[in-house]
């Protein structure tokens, strides 16, 4: 055994400081994905044709090819085409929105079909409109029937967003590397950037029961 | 009130309603009954445009249902078998929800209402549980107050106690009840022959799709005129 942490410790602020990039880049894009997954869901279940086959059909395409792929083409192909240099955080963002948008949408919409078909009956009974019926009744109980589904996407979203390391973003993953390279040590830095992550991941499980918890008060 | 001419409705190739014709006046109290699968849910659901009707037509106050499908469902309240309550919500937001959301009435003026609701239906006490924990009679009544909130001129019932413990059906049957001495116009799928016969002003006996024999409780049950009602009294009196 050949380790020294000693070595990494006048770069541990470095890499740490990786966290707040991670976190930055998770919390845009899952929000981002939530918001665009929730509508494509309800483009799912709508009635009107031409939603529905795209709504499928994004979910096909995003599902069927490699993420590394869709975001070397949207991070090279963004600037091409428009001119526009949009920065690799941005480019990776856009990615895990998209993305994760195409899974989140298939769990909303297991959760919303999961929902007691009387609940829609009484809402219309009660003369409440599409809209209003779609947010304040049947979403919140489709929400608490995904939520563990859902917080597995996040987390795998926490981890995948390592690859945005490839494009350059300076999160926990690419500072891990660079301090490698800059120490010819990568064992010592990768570890503390799986220990990161590793806690991260742990840190989402936790407030996903909280939020489990405090949901099921109405059972 | 309402007018049903030549009623029709087809779930693929099973025809369920095969020419309804009847018509409710206000005020009045109608008992629905007749065998499982003959279609009286189907019925009743396309009197409040929750199914559409095939052929035919219903007008209700002389207007086609079929134009005025929000201003419709303000006139006709629904209680259903399953109560169908809002699990998410508690007992007082379940009674001010469509109140607030579809009448635009304030918080405070459909809370007072709502709690006026739950003591004509015994409930007070249970405005802030959720719907888990009521027992089924307490969850049906709840949704009557629910349904009433909306200041319905019709109500409609599906088995409204089918789902009910024994013990229950009593204190669900007292509300409505209630709701016939206030001169509520009802139109009442049940199995309860006891309760038809105390409160309704007509029975509609219904099989294999076709309304049988619409006749005065009192005559219905001691001599109905068609074998088919007889044979229906026969098995569940
Ligand atoms: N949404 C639907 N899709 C297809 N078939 C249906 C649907 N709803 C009802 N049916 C069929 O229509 C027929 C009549 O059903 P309906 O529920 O109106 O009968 P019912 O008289 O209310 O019976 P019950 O006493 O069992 O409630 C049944 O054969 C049923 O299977
Ligand atoms: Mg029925």
């Amino acid at each position: 055994m050949n380790l020294d942490f000693a070595q990494l410790v006048p770069s541990i602020p470095y890499i740490l400081y990786g966290i707040w990039v991670t976190l930055q880049f998770v919390a845009v894009s899952l929000v981002l994905g939530f918001i665009w997954g929730t509508v494509l869901s309800l483009f799912k279940i709508g009635k009107i044709k031409i939603l529905r086959w795209f709504a499928d059909a994004y979910t096909s395409v995003f599902r069927g090819t490699p993420l590394i792929l869709q975001m070397l083409l949207i991070y090279y192909a963004v600037p091409q085409l428009t001119g526009v240099d949009i920065g690799a955080f941005s480019a990776g963002v856009l990615t895990f929105a998209l993305n994760s948008a195409a899974y989140i949408s298939e769990i909303i919409r297991a959760g919303i079909n999961a929902v007691d078909k009387g609940q829609k009956e009484a809402a219309m009974a009660l003369g409440v409109p599409y809209r209003t019926m779609m947010l304040k009744i049947i979403l919140p109980q489709a929400f608490k029937n995904i939520l563990p589904a859902l917080m597995n996407e996040f987390i795998t979203l926490t981890k995948e967003s390592a690859i945005v390391s490839v494009i350059g973003a300076l999160d926990i993953m690419r500072r891990a590397q660079i301090v490698g390279a800059s120490n010819y040590r990568f064992f010592e830095p990768l570890l503390l950037a799986g220990l990161v992550y590793y806690l991260l991941v742990m840190m989402l499980t936790l407030a996903g029961r909280v939020m489990e918890r405090r949901l099921a008060k109405s059972d | 009130m309402i007018d049903v001419q030549g009623l029709r409705k087809s779930f693929g190739s099973n025809e369920v309603l095969k020419g309804i014709s009847t018509s409710i006046k206000k005020g009045e109290v109608i008992a629905v009954i007749g065998p499982s699968g003959s279609g009286k849910s189907t019925f009743l659901r396309c009197l409040n445009l929750l199914e559409t009707h095939d052929e035919g037509s219903i007008l209700v106050e002389g207007k086609d249902i079929n134009d005025m499908e929000l201003h419709l469902r303000k006139k006709i309240g629904m209680v259903f078998q399953h109560f169908n309550l809002f699990p998410h919500l508690t007992v007082l937001e379940n009674v001010t929800f469509a109140p607030q959301q579809v009448l635009k009435i304030s918080k405070s003026e459909a809370e007072r209402e709502a709690l006026d609701l739950l003591k004509t239906v015994g409930l007070s006490d249970k405005a802030n549980s959720y719907p888990s924990n009521l027992s089924g009679g307490q969850k049906q009544r709840v949704a009557i107050a629910r349904a009433l909130a909306m200041k319905p001129e019709v109500m409609l019932f599906d088995e409204p106690t089918s789902a009910l413990d024994p013990e229950m059906v009593k204190e669900v049957l007292q509300v409505m009840k209630n709701l016939v001495k206030l001169g509520m116009t009802m139109v009442i799928v049940t199995h309860e022959m006891g309760f038809a016969k105390e409160v309704a002003d007509r029975v509609l006996f219904m099989d294999d799709g076709k309304l049988v024999e619409d006749q005065e409780p009192a005559i219905f049950f001691e001599n109905p005129s068609t074998d088919r009602a007889k044979a229906f009294l026969e098995k569940v009196l």
